[in-house]
């Protein structure tokens, strides 16, 4: 299995920005998609480091390619997106505005925020020019098991959410803007201080959901260690690590040393715990009831 | 030409008292995951759906089938079924979300009008007019994020019609792109067609203390006496930091009536109201209220004033998107 | 917006001390037959309840001294009154005007939930079930009862005549009149 590296879904300085793409050159990693998912206000800051970083990454021998906003409304944002088809780089689509741009027949990936959830979408998608899709990490094993079969058969190659914050939802509305009591039109980057985004707990404590900008995230992050075994046999052909501002290149490691069978079962989730005990782990997408379960929970 | 109410119903009754009380079109789904409002005891069987389709044809009247949640994948059979049996019934249209499923119609019932669900999240005329092209749709409900001027741009660049919310629960996300309710309970409005449902609500009340759970989350605390919100997740009272509040959006429901002369001016052709879940009083009243609001528009006469305060949610009202200060 | 003038009307106290001095197995009794008479009117009603038709649900009229069991029992409802607090799967209370008016499609529950002036405990998707499918049923107590003879007709005539000398309480469907 492949390891790919999602869209960076938070906001953080050019410097990061570039710092992080630098070191991703030299991670075990195999694909790496760039550019701003979640909102088209952020891009300004590090848009002029996105051609250095693609060229880097592809000297050292990684598959680029260049996400599409999550939610495409204003006009320049329609702009931009429409530009993506003609960047010379794969375009990965995470709002289907991008196939109205691109001409038919171009190849283009479908990342996690395109609902894909039966093999009708998927071929629909395929005979327009998908060659891979990321499926959304709400699917279930069933799902994604039918789905990575009828893709074999199509030519494309099918991806899960690996690792990271899950993205539950994007919407019009700026929360860290609302939280800061600001509109979005002045939100004066608010999101900006907080690299892994803002921790939303109920009124009794329970951590559960994340805040970033307009997109909202789980508090755990998913992790696939326990899944890695039926998610092969599934036919799903790579994982995908969403960036986190810290020990990102060590969980890179630890997916590429899982993956190879150099570590078993249960001890990439076991380092990850020990490095930082706060973090809470989720896989219910796949095999759980809901979404925040995590199977680690039942063999420690 | 008067502004198109359409109006949910849950059940055969409310389809009657919507019916009877103006609505021009009214929306409903079969009674499985099919639709994106699966609630226990509500929506209609085969029989019900043509009878319903019957009685609202007798009176003049639409009705459009929702077959907009995301078929799974290995079951698209059933998605199939229910886009060929709405069709059977009689339904003057179907509203649809999954391309896969638009793909499906458009090729298989070429007759059958079909409008693109507000699941589908199209926000803008590029994907609108994409949309068109591939698989004929002729409607477009729009989400819930737009401004009236975005409204307004958007029906400049677009032969589709176009449908809005103006009144009833208000989606605070991108509809179709979503994963809260399943992130808590398994079930969501994308594969199950519910959002927060029923079955994981757990109210307890403790000394005028009423508590709302989701899937084991804190979702409202309220006293003796405060409103009562359904513990909607993207509605709930969270904290941050020092801050406690509603962080996504308050318990409000949204009421556009008085934006309806703007919205005709944005080229708007129907007024969407939101509540397959609600009781056919609910309907009949909300629908007395907007039909009377759209005639008086046609005949130059000024909007009656609403009485509607007491149907909503925390009942309080917000006119949401429509203003940009929402954001 | 202005608020609607509109309040529930209060249960009559008559009928609140009738019903503690009443015996409760006869009337207990009479709701069943009555009941089945519905059900067997309104078949519809008990398909709608899905996988809640054999669910217990408490209807409890917090202005009464008693509470009502009831069972649908996939058609062949049971109904049973008590004095003292009983279990079950989904409850239901509110006041006697909020029940009633809720029967006769005169009150949108959601409404009342949010009011407040209905509380609904256990499990919340029965509660939902059972009154979606009450909502299409477009019942008419008043009129059933009406029609009803047998041996239990008298107690149950008694206790609808009782609450009908009192005005307010919702005790038939109104046609298409102004709501709320």
């Amino acid at each position: 299995m492949e390891l790919t590296i999602g869209p960076n879904q938070f906001f953080w300085s050019a410097d990061i920005w570039s710092g992080f793409y630098d070191d991703l050159a030299r991670a075990p990693v195999d694909r790496v998609v760039i550019g701003e998912l979640v909102c088209s206000k952020r891009l300004p800051f590090y848009q002029d480091r996105i051609p250095e970083a693609i060229s880097k990454l592809a000297a050292a021998g990684k598959e680029v390619a260049l996400t599409s906003l999550a939610l495409v409304t204003l006009k320049r944002e329609r702009k931009l997106t429409a530009e993506l088809a003609d960047m010379g780089v794969m375009a990965e689509i995470n709002d289907l505005t991008v196939l109205a741009y691109l001409p038919e027949g171009q190849d283009f990936s479908v990342g996690p925020l395109v609902n894909v959830y039966n093999e009708g979408t998927l071929r629909w998608l395929a005979s327009r020019g998908a060659r891979r899709i990321c499926l959304s990490p709400e699917l279930p094993i069933a799902s994604v098991a039918r789905l990575a079969t009828a893709a074999e058969e199509l030519g494309v190659a099918v991806e899960v959410w690996g690792h990271g914050r899950l993205p539950l939802a994007i919407s019009g509305r700026c929360y860290h803007a609302r939280l800061h009591g600001r509109s979005k039109d002045n939100c004066q980057f608010a999101c900006e201080d907080d690299p892994d985004g803002l921790e939303v707990l109920t009124q009794d404590g329970k951590p559960f959901m994340t805040m970033n900008g307009v997109q909202t995230l789980s508090d755990s992050y998913a992790c696939t260690d326990h899944q890695i075994e039926t998610l092969r046999s599934a036919g799903v052909s790579a994982l995908r690590l969403s960036p986190q501002s810290n020990g990102f290149m060590r969980l890179c490691e630890l997916y590429r040393q899982r993956l190879d069978g150099s570590i078993g079962k249960g001890k990439l989730a076991e380092e990850i715990q020990t490095s930082n005990p706060a973090t809470r782990l989720s896989d219910g997408f796949l095999t759980g009831t809901s979404g925040v379960d995590w199977s680690g929970a039942a063999n420690p | 030409m008067v502004m198109e109410i359409v109006c949910p119903a849950g059940t055969p009754a409310a389809l009657r008292a919507a019916v009877k009380a103006g609505a021009h079109t009214v929306y409903c789904g079969f009674n499985d995951e099919t639709n994106a409002r699966n609630f226990p005891g509500l929506n209609f069987d085969r029989a019900e759906m043509r009878d319903g389709i019957t009685f609202a044809h007798q009176h003049g009247a639409k009705v459009l089938v929702a077959i907009n949640t995301f078929p799974r994948a290995g079951d698209e059979a059933i998605w199939h079924r229910a886009v060929h049996d709405a069709e059977a019934c009689g339904a003057d249209a179907v509203i649809l979300a999954d391309p896969g499923l638009l793909d499906y119609t458009a090729r298989n019932h070429t007759g059958l009008r079909r409008h693109l669900s507000v699941q589908a999240a199209a926000a803008n005329a590029d994907i609108i007019n994409f949309y068109a092209e591939n698989f004929g749709v002729k409607r477009v409900v729009l989400p819930r994020v737009l401004s009236v001027p975005e409204i307004a741009a958007i029906n400049s660049e677009t032969e589709v019609e176009t449908e809005v919310f103006v009144f009833g629960g208000l989606c605070v996300m991108a509809e179709g792109r979503c994963s809260l309710s399943s992130y808590a309970t398994g079930l969501s409005p994308n594969m199950n067609g519910v959002c927060s449902p029923a079955s994981h609500v757990d109210y307890r009340q403790d000394a005028g203390v009423l508590d709302a759970r989701l899937g084991g989350y804190l979702i409202h605390r309220v006293n003796k006496d405060e409103p009562a919100p359904y513990p909607t997740l993207c509605k709930g009272c969270f904290s941050v930091g020092d801050k406690t509040g509603h962080l996504f959006e308050d318990p409000v429901s949204l009421n556009a009536e008085k934006l309806i002369p703007q919205l005709q001016k944005a080229g708007v052709t129907a007024l969407k109201i939101e509540g397959r879940q609600r009781s056919k009083s609910y309907v009949a009243q909300v629908v007395r209220n907007f039909r009377a609001a759209v005639d008086a528009l046609d005949a130059g006469r000024p909007l009656p004033e609403g009485m509607l305060a007491r149907l909503s949610e925390g009942q309080a009202m917000t006119t949401g998107a429509y203003k940009k200060t929402w954001r | 917006m202005s608020e609607p003038q509109n309040q529930l009307p209060h249960c009559p106290v008559a009928l609140a001390a009738a019903l503690r001095v009443l015996p409760l197995a006869p009337l207990s009794l009479s709701l069943t037959v009555f009941s089945r008479k519905i059900a067997k009117n309104n078949p519809g009603l008990f398909q709608r309840l899905g996988e809640y038709d054999r669910t217990d649900f408490v209807l409890d009229p917090v202005d009464l001294p008693i509470v009502m069991c009831l069972n649908p029992n996939r058609g062949q409802p049971k109904v049973k009154l008590t004095r003292r607090s009983a279990l079950g799967t989904a409850r239901i209370s509110g006041p006697l005007a909020a029940l009633l008016g809720l029967v006769h499609g005169a009150f949108d529950g959601d409404a009342l939930f949010f009011s407040r002036d209905l509380v609904i405990e256990g499990d919340t998707g029965a509660a939902l079930a059972l009154r979606n499918a009450i909502d299409d049923a477009e019942l008419d107590l008043a009129q059933e009862a009406g029609v009803l003879s047998g041996p239990f007709a008298r107690p149950l005539h008694q206790l609808i005549a009782l609450a009908e000398r009192r005005t307010g309480l919702c005790l038939t469907r109104p046609e298409d009149a102004t709501i709320w």
